[in-house]
């Protein structure tokens, strides 16, 4: 990776990050208020990230040929099957019982949240298991 | 009580602020590199540093775990950005028991990797490309946790 794409993946990241603060989400018990429909924040934070990537993603390949510091524009297709399903089931459980997603348990960090270490612990450990299980 | 406030109890701008600068930092790295920023990969591609196996030594991860690292350190810092100078250096502390924190965040990585995605990557860029996969995902996840979260308020309190 050259200089130009280190910062700018830097850049993006620091808004994602910001972002995920800033809205709160850093926080387990605003997480798990919404779970318990106490309070519908997070579909303001999902929605408002949403529209924007949704944006991006259509309307940037029209734009540009290819993208700014790199050759070309990657595609990541989901595709739904039974990993996906139990997949999605188990990370539900496990976000309902703690109120921390990838994400945030990371950027909790850059603010001081320090109890956050144990779910990112518990993520890594979680994540170790599933590829050593993996065939 | 208006709706507003009975939806939003704490208000609403800071939400939709920060979902909206949320999806610029995943669109920023579309634009400068292509790249589809999900987050849980990096808890599996890490992994291929320290372990030989040839799971962890797939090309998805093994190419795609400097540029991950770099957009993980990218959240704390912005994450300090908004701490120090927006939120006046008091630390954040949860007081949710270490044992949910640990056993939930496990099920999280499992989950997610075997899922391959979480809120950002299902939720944010798969939903983002229109992807029913994703929405599906989605909806599995948002109805376990929903009674998840909710069976364990009952249970524990």
């Amino acid at each position: 990776m050259n200089a130009g794409r280190v910062l700018a993946t830097l850049a993006a990241g620091m808004l994602f990050g910001f972002g995920l603060s800033y809205s709160t989400m850093i926080r387990p018990e605003v997480v798990l208020s919404f779970l318990r429909f106490q309070d519908f924040g997070l579909m303001l934070v999902m929605g408002g990230a949403v529209v924007v990537v949704l944006l991006a993603y259509k309307l940037v390949p029209r734009l540009l040929v290819r993208p700014l510091l790199d050759d070309h524009f990657h595609e990541h297709p989901s595709v739904w099957n039974r990993d996906t399903a139990v997949g999605a089931a188990l990370f539900g459980v496990g976000w309902g019982l703690c109120g921390v997603c990838p994400g945030p348990a990371i950027a909790g960090l850059g603010a001081g949240n320090w109890n956050l270490l144990w779910a990112l612990t518990g993520i890594a450990l979680g994540a170790l298991m599933q590829g050593l299980r993996a065939k | 009580m208006s709706i507003t406030q009975s939806l939003f109890p704490l208000g609403w701008q800071h939400y939709l602020l920060g979902g909206l600068t949320i999806g610029a930092g995943a669109a920023l790295l579309f634009v400068m590199t292509g790249r589809i920023g999900g987050m849980s990969t990096v808890f599996s591609s890490t992994w291929s540093y320290l372990l030989r196996r040839p799971f962890f030594q797939q090309r998805r991860f093994v190419d795609s775990r400097g540029w991950r690292l770099v957009y993980a350190a990218g959240l704390i810092l912005g994450a300090l950005v908004w701490w120090l100078g927006f939120a006046g250096g008091k630390p954040e502390a949860t007081a949710v028991p270490v044992w949910q924190l640990l056993v939930g965040g496990f099920f999280v990585g499992y989950g997610a990797r075997l899922g391959n995605g979480c809120t950002s990557g299902h939720g944010i860029c798969g939903l983002g490309s229109l992807q029913l996969p994703s929405l599906l995902a989605v909806l599995t996840f948002m109805a376990t946790a929903f009674l998840t979260a909710n069976l364990v308020a009952r249970v524990l309190s």
